[in-house]
């Protein structure tokens, strides 16, 4: 068993034999050949076998939509044979020495301008025919795959990577799934695995070898792994994962389209994180109400200096549009503790959770932050924007950064330049303190956004990248959850909503607790907007409203 | 040698269907050589690139000549060909 590691850009798990897409090792060249006779030959061989695979698809035809669709296939046949152009070729060849290929392109190009020249629209066209015979037996000389694919079975498809005209051009009955050594997100073949609902991975390298071609492999999208001639075991997990997925797949179709509504009618917004704005699709694939939590963090990863503006606006301006007016919540910078970035240069600190990060970055060092803000601005005029600070403390962080939104929009203005006047602005609960003062917090912005994660590391006490921590990380604890129900009510009493960005959304354990609560949104990863969708229309939540609310004053392990 | 004319009554002249199909009609009758002729151009009708670049079209006439083979039996069978294809 040989396991290969990429990165998986379409889900899904399928398995079946490895096949590597057959193309021409680039254009052909001209050139004089010695054995004259056997070139001729070659091309007389070539010939046949374009004769013989436009009868393969003549019948075809015939069998899929009668004799009239199959002449075509057949008049193709003829022109491949024809008189004229076999002498002109013959001529090339045995005259001139020319090699088949150059001989074949000629002799079609002098077809196809006599066709081109008449003056005859239906008969110009002809030169199209003329050119695609050519092109057929030019692709055989050199070994070409018509499809890329000549296999009897569907196929894992291995390639460097595949262009728009070769993902155009495969017989995609034939594709279970595909693997490629480069290539990236929005690379063709990715677009194409995803429109096509089947498992891609890219980028694994070398480690992609000519030699694998038909062995048995299991590739799984979701994790980015490629298993070549896996165990029982593996492969019984994997066809475990598939099944799965099917099961989900099925889940989607019902329940796409239809509202997050309980069952005694109390709706509940289910959008969703994202860290990419190739990150859409999935986001409109699972049917997400909109943008909980973008994280702007990629851009400044992808980054080996502070990204310009102009470079965040057009990421910025490409997710907004791609979600056509779906609401898109964008989180400023939040690096520091666990994300550092090099060109930023932050001192090293003993305990960076509780340092310089995120909004604390971004209002010590205004330049990088009003970059951000006048990028997202100026995006806002493509979309429906809100903007969302991380790491709020106190109400003076919220006031200042609100400050800087206004003047960025003053500077925008004098400038000319278009921008929305309806873009929220919203904050982070991800401190206790600003839970605890969130009454305040709540008159200053249009809305919260919960984050679980480092309100459960913060309230306990817990560092959440310390795995030794076990039971003592209790993201259920009551503690986390009174600070979510105090800052939801207090939203509400000023009349802004309120929403959980953090894993806990997903918990699909706590969603009765979160519509008893009142939570307004749920911004999940993209593959869990369908089973918490499927568990809110479950739910009636007059029915354990009361019980839910007044467990919250316990700690489950107390009874 | 056996000479008919033919007034070709398609809407496309002789396009490609009906070239190639005649193109195997005559292949058929072997031993006979088929020439068509329109004003000053004369083709071979066994070649088919040849015979749709001459742009035939409605309401013009040919002279279709067989030499060879049964040349009354081929002329024959051209002439039904092109009654009913063409």
């Amino acid at each position: 068993m040989i396991t290969i590691q990429g990165k998986g850009v379409s889900t899904g798990v399928a398995a079946g034999p490895l096949y590597f897409y057959q193309r021409a090792k680039g254009a052909f060249t001209r050139h004089e050949v010695e054995d004259r006779e056997a070139e001729w030959l070659r091309f007389k061989e070539a010939q046949a076998k374009a004769i013989e695979q436009l009868g393969e698809l003549a019948e075809k035809a015939r069998a899929e939509a009668g004799d009239e669709a199959a002449m075509l296939f057949e008049t193709h046949q003829m022109m491949c044979e024809d008189l004229d152009y076999e002498e002109a070729i013959e001529g090339f060849i045995k005259e001139q020495g020319l090699n088949a290929e150059a001989a074949v392109t000629d002799a079609g190009v002098i077809q196809a301008e006599a066709f081109a020249a008449m003056d005859d629209e239906y008969f110009k066209a002809r030169s199209a025919d003329v050119k695609d015979i050519s092109g057929r037996i030019v692709g055989i000389l050199m070994g070409v795959v018509q499809g890329g694919i000549d296999s009897p079975v569907p196929v894992i498809l291995a390639s460097d990577d595949l262009a728009p005209s070769e993902t155009v051009q495969l017989d995609k009955s034939k594709i279970l799934g595909f693997v490629t050594s480069g290539g990236s997100g929005s690379s063709h073949t990715a677009i194409l695995a995803r429109t096509m609902g089947i498992p891609a991975i890219i980028g694994v390298g070398d480690q992609l070898k000519e030699e694998y071609q038909g062995r048995d492999v299991i590739v799984d999208g979701g994790t980015g792994s490629v298993v070549l001639d896996a165990d029982e075991d593996t492969r019984a997990r994997l066809m475990k994962k598939r099944a799965e997925i099917l099961k989900r797949q099925e889940l989607l179709n019902q329940l796409k389209g239809l509202p997050n509504v309980s069952k005694d009618g109390q709706e509940i917004r289910v959008y969703c994180n994202i860290g990419n704005p190739e990150d859409v699709h999935a986001v409109l694939e699972n049917d997400g109400g909109g943008i909980g939590l973008f994280r702007s963090e990629f851009l400044y990863l992808n980054c080996d200096d502070y990204p310009s503006e102009e470079y965040q606006f057009e990421a910025y301006k490409k997710v907004l549009s791609d979600m056509g007016g779906k609401e898109v919540v964008i989180r400023t910078l939040d690096i520091g503790a666990d994300k550092m970035i090099e060109y930023f240069k932050l001192p090293h600190e003993e305990n960076p959770a509780l340092g310089n990060r995120a909004l604390r970055i971004c209002l010590n060092r205004p330049e990088i932050f009003k970059t951000q803000l006048r990028a997202l601005y100026r995006a806002s005029a493509f979309g429906r924007l809100s903007i969302m600070f991380p790491m709020v403390a106190s109400v003076w962080e919220v006031r200042e950064a609100k400050k800087m939104c206004e003047l960025v929009k003053k500077e925008l203005t004098a400038e000319g330049i278009p921008f929305s006047d309806e873009v929220d602005v919203g904050i982070m609960i991800e401190t206790p303190a600003a839970a605890v003062i969130s009454d305040r917090l709540a008159k200053e912005v249009d809305f919260f956004s919960i984050g679980t994660n480092d309100l459960t590391q913060y309230t306990l006490a817990c560092d959440r990248q310390n795995n030794d921590l076990g039971r003592f990380f209790n993201a259920h604890h009551p503690a986390v959850l009174r600070l979510i129900k105090m800052a939801c009510d207090n939203a509400h009493k000023e009349g802004i909503w309120c929403g959980i960005c953090g894993e806990l959304g997903a918990d699909l354990e706590l969603t009765e607790l979160f519509l008893s609560i009142g939570l307004d949104e749920l911004s999940v990863s993209p593959r869990a907007v369908l089973p918490l969708r499927q568990k809110v229309r479950e739910t009636q939540v007059r029915v354990v409203r009361e019980k839910l609310l007044a467990d919250l004053l316990r700690d489950k392990n107390e009874l | 040698m056996k000479t008919f004319e033919y007034t070709i009554t398609d809407p496309v002249g002789i396009h490609a269907r009906p070239a190639g199909l005649l193109v195997k009609e005559i292949k058929s009758h072997a031993g006979s050589a088929v020439t068509i002729t329109k004003g000053e151009k004369s083709v071979n009708a066994l070649k088919l690139m040849a015979l749709m670049q001459m742009g035939i079209k409605q309401g013009e006439t040919i002279t279709v000549s067989v030499e060879g083979g049964d040349e009354a039996a081929t002329a024959a069978a051209i002439e039904a060909f092109l009654k009913a294809n063409l």
